[in-house]
């Protein structure tokens, strides 16, 4: 068991782990933060994306051991400091982009990753990127949409007749 | 002005702020005090003879509580089949036993045969690893048609061979053999409907609790439907009465079907959590998911079409073969009989119709409904077939099918279905309108400017779902009722619980669900919530699938509202002094007809719960209603759907350059919600088309079990779809006029794709008949090379 210290969504955390402890068990059953989820083993999904010093991680491709020191935010630390949606979680009830929900929270993440490093993106930019983000419910159309419009693009004329 | 309350508005779904936020509860995010954590030890071959099992040095490892096998199973009832199909002789299809841990043989990879229970998952798998165990691998039957042949291996030694039932369905023989000797021209395709994996994004888990105080188990389970759960596995696997057995279906990450039926991991869970009195733990991997799930389609078919000298259709008969894998899955039996021969008339007047189904045993994972469930095979290869006939006869694809379309309602097809409403030319005229089909030569040639071929498909659709009339699927071997249930409690102030049969896991039934009671009592939505999920909670309602959720737990709603708005106006009557056939009940408000007489909604309920001035000799005090609402018959979506795409001649790489879906829900209660089904609909119709395929070596050795291996759609793969859902014809059974609209793009997406493809092919000179799906570019471009 080694001890691991690092900050999540603004708070300082300290536990004891073993090293095989993956950053997806530390969050989901040390932590309780069970909105990052789990939905393949060989980290193709992204269900589990999270950020670590400001960049997407899939936290299934790291131990709890490696995060020492990091700064790191999941889904539950993305709402505005009020409690209210942020930007990119507004856009994506405003455009019905999540149906069941379990991919949203890496959709979310990477999304914010992605607007951080471009922030007008293009469709194709947009679907390139969430190339390691797996969804099954939304054929990715409310997705894509919801993601231009969190960067300010109008979105009203998307595959209209 | 669009709506923003009740039916028809757009509302934006309440449940997403805790999907958004991390805040959703799914089944893993559930743990239990003091529970424990189970593995499977699962088959890592097809099909294999048990010696022995030695779990001794296991049993010593750290942390582990107890090792079950097959011998713990021993007296205990086998997970049953919920339909059973009678063959064309009359006799019931054979039906094997289906242990929850193999006894025995093994008979497919993944098929478990040992469970470890430890006080930590790590533990678990550790102890799992050191089971010893002696499997004598078998010859396995892999291959439908190898499977039918004299002297084959079987799946189960206890019956003759390894055909599930032989079943027909529709026209005699002699009115079949009249309609192909009268014909002037015959279409005929083989095709491979492609086996396919959901994978719905959360993989299954589940969690049993035993409550030695009370004798209760509880299941949390990854399920669509908690209450079928709670019958089958209550009465026919573990013997528990219903009132002992509480099946919780919290948050659940998508079904697609799989998560409809009951799985040996549930039962096992149960048992074991009542044997060694602790909560047992279990979370599926995917690999895991992949060799344990359900899978969904898989079947080759012939089918041939027979048209008369002037192109009108005289008469269909298809051969099917379809696999059931090594057991019956819960619905299985069902998929490629009443879900799939019931619809072989498609959107078309053919007078002669046969159908003709072999279900067979192979050893590889059982076979059941997947999104759409038999009427995606249906569709495909009517829709193929007829493209392939406008080919052969060079007649325009879209004007064959409007010359051959059903135009008159209700209309009783040969195949045992009556269609209460459609309007199929609508649905083709607005899909042309759709897709700019003057358009299209024109984007032809620019496609060819870069060196591609561009092709346009159409197809049209019809489905029944809606599931089920109890009376007639009773009558087709049906083991279970499909109607469901609704109740209505209005409490005191006001506010309304609706607890529901129905399981929302994607399809925002917290959102659509109370814009139907808002409008029908004139509340704002905001004072009503959808209670569903849990068996202690609801009434006894059958669950989501088959696009029922809507028109037949919506409408048990409905009446359940209905009796709330009668007995509410007898309280508003005494309240006012006036007869109750005199009060309306409008924007929430009870007035007597006439005057300006009223009383408020609050002022009710508060009346019911407080029933000091009240007719206590004439009413009951309360207001809390339910009711159960069986369909008379099944409803019919249908729509016309296109696809456009560019083949690379190089690489035979397809891309989808734009897809359009006209669609014909009936009424439609929340459009955001329906245009979401219907994109997620084609995304996985996409998905089966170009990309996904389960694939099994002649081994039986499953090649396809991860995601680097089974190629799931992502962003890139799809594009932007169009879709219209302004052609109405409500269905003319069920009181909202709903039809369903879960499984439409997935049933009317695949054979756009392939036709389009086809017709790519055509236009750079390549006659080629016909590329199996998932159309993938060695397929392209080996069918290019002849």
């Amino acid at each position: 068991m080694t001890k691991v210290t690092m900050t999540v969504n603004g708070k300082a955390v300290s536990k004891e782990v073993s090293g095989n402890t993956l950053m997806t068990e530390f969050l989901r059953d040390e932590l309780r933060l069970t909105g990052t989820h789990v939905g393949c083993d060989t980290s193709q999904c992204g269900a589990c994306v999270i950020h670590v010093d400001g960049k997407s991680v899939k936290a299934c491709t790291m131990f709890a051991a490696e995060a020492q020191g990091a700064a790191v935010t999941t889904i539950e630390g993305m709402a505005n400091a009020d409690g209210s949606l942020s930007v990119i979680q507004q856009a994506f009830q405003d455009h019905h982009g999540l149906q069941c929900g379990f991919c949203t929270p890496g959709m979310v993440m990477t999304a914010a990753t992605l607007l951080k490093e471009n922030p007008t993106p293009s469709e194709h930019e947009i679907r390139d990127y969430l190339e390691g983000n797996i969804c099954r419910c939304t054929g990715y159309h409310n997705i894509v949409k919801a993601i231009m419009a969190a960067s300010g693009q109008d979105v009203s004329g998307i595959a209209a007749e | 002005m669009p709506k923003d309350h009740g039916i028809g508005a757009a509302q934006k779904r309440r449940e997403d702020v805790r999907f958004l936020t991390g805040a959703g509860r799914y089944t893993d995010d559930i743990s239990a005090y003091g529970q424990t954590y189970c593995v499977f030890l699962r088959s890592d071959v097809a099909h294999g003879t048990i010696n022995s099992i030695d779990t001794s040095d296991a049993e010593a490892m750290p942390g582990v509580v107890r090792i079950f096998t097959g011998k713990d199973f021993e007296g205990i009832g086998g997970l049953p089949c919920g339909w059973q199909v009678t063959d064309k002789h009359g006799e019931p299809m054979k039906e094997p036993g289906h242990p929850v841990l193999a006894q025995g043989k093994v008979r497919h990879v993944g098929d478990p045969f040992a469970a470890v229970v430890a006080d930590s998952l790590e533990e678990a798998r550790n102890a799992a690893e050191a089971i010893v165990y002696d499997i004598e691998e078998l010859p396995a039957v892999v291959d439908m048609k190898a499977a039918l042949a004299e002297g084959a291996t079987k799946v189960h030694d206890d019956l003759s061979d390894n055909l599930c039932y032989d079943w027909h369905l529709g026209s005699d023989q002699a009115a079949i053999d009249e309609a192909f000797a009268n014909a002037a021209h015959v279409t005929t395709l083989e095709l491979i409907n492609n086996r396919l994996v959901a994978n719905p994004m959360e993989p299954r888990v589940a969690l049993g609790e035993y409550n030695r105080a009370n004798d209760e188990s509880t299941l949390y389970t990854t399920s669509q439907n908690p209450h079928v759960i709670r019958l089958l596995m209550g009465a026919f696997v573990l013997g528990i009465p219903e009132h002992k057995l509480r099946v919780v279906a919290p948050d659940v990450g998508g079904g697609f079907g799989t998560k409809i039926f009951h799985y040996a991991e549930e039962a096992f869970v149960t048992f074991a959590s009542r044997q060694i009195n602790r909560p047992v733990k279990w979370t599926s991997t995917r690999s895991e998911a992949f060799m344990s799930d359900a899978h969904g389609r898989d079947h080759v078919t012939k089918i041939e079409l027979a048209l008369d000298a002037d192109n009108n259709f005289i008469g269909l008969r298809t051969d099917t073969l379809a696999n059931m894998g090594a057991y019956l899955s819960t619905f299985s039996s069902s998929v490629p009989t009443w879900l799939h021969g019931t619809l072989m008339a498609g959107n078309y007047k053919t007078p002669a119709i046969q159908v003709n189904v072999r279900a067979v045993f192979t050893n590889t994972v059982p076979v059941d409904a997947y999104r759409g469930a038999g009427r995606p095979e249906a569709t495909f290869q009517l829709e193929r077939l007829v493209d392939k006939a406008a080919r052969e006869l060079g007649v325009d694809p879209i004007a064959l099918r409007r010359q051959n379309f059903i135009e008159s309602f209700p209309y009783a097809t040969p195949v045992a279905v009556e269609y209460d409403t459609g309007d199929y030319v609508a649905t083709m005229d607005k899909l042309e309108e759709m897709i700019d089909r003057p358009g299209f030569e024109a984007r032809r040639k620019e496609s060819e400017a870069k060196g591609k071929l561009r092709g346009l498909g159409i197809n049209c659709y019809i489905e029944a779902c809606g599931i089920a009339p109890s009376n007639l699927v009773g009558q087709l071997g049906a083991r279970a009722g499909l109607y469901d249930a609704a109740t209505v409690r209005v409490n005191a102030t006001g506010s309304i619980s609706v607890m529901v049969g129905a399981h929302s896991h994607g399809q925002g039934h917290e959102t659509a669900f109370p814009q139907v009671v808002a409008e029908m009592l004139g509340i704002d939505e905001s004072m009503i919530d959808i209670v569903h999920g849990d068996s202690s909670k609801i009434p006894f309602g059958m669950g989501t699938y088959g696009s029922r959720s809507l028109a037949v737990c919506g409408s048990a709603m409905v009446r359940a509202t209905e009796k709330i708005i009668n007995k509410a106006k007898k309280i508003a009557g005494h309240l006012l002094e006036a007869s109750d056939a005199d009060i309306e009940l409008k924007d929430g408000k009870f007035t007597v007809a006439g005057t300006d007489k009223s009383v408020a909604w609050g002022d009710v309920t508060l009346a019911a719960y407080v029933p000091h001035n009240y007719p206590l000799e004439d009413i009951e005090p309360g207001l809390e209603e339910t009711a159960f609402y069986d369909p008379s018959n099944f409803t019919y979506p249908s729509g016309a759907y296109a696809c456009e795409v560019e083949v690379d001649p190089e690489t035979g790489r397809v891309t989808i350059e734009s897809f359009a879906a006209a669609d014909d829900f009936g009424n439609v209660v929340n459009p955001m919600i329906v245009e979401g089904q219907v994109h997620g609909g084609i995304g996985q119709g996409i998905g089966q088309a170009l990309l996904e395929s389960c694939i099994y070596d002649e081994n039986g050795q499953l090649l396809s079990a991860s995601y680097m291996d089974y190629a799931m759609p992502r962003a890139e793969d799809v594009p932007f779809y169009k879709v219209d859902h302004s052609c109405v014809t409500p269905c003319t059974h069920n009181p909202l006029g709903v039809k369903g609209c879960g499984e439409a793009g997935a049933i009317g997406s695949p054979p756009a794709v392939v036709n389009a493809v086809i017709d790519a092919l055509a236009s750079g000179g390549f006659n080629v008949e016909h590329i199996d799906m998932p159309v993938s570019p060695h397929r392209v471009w080996k069918a290019m090379q002849g």
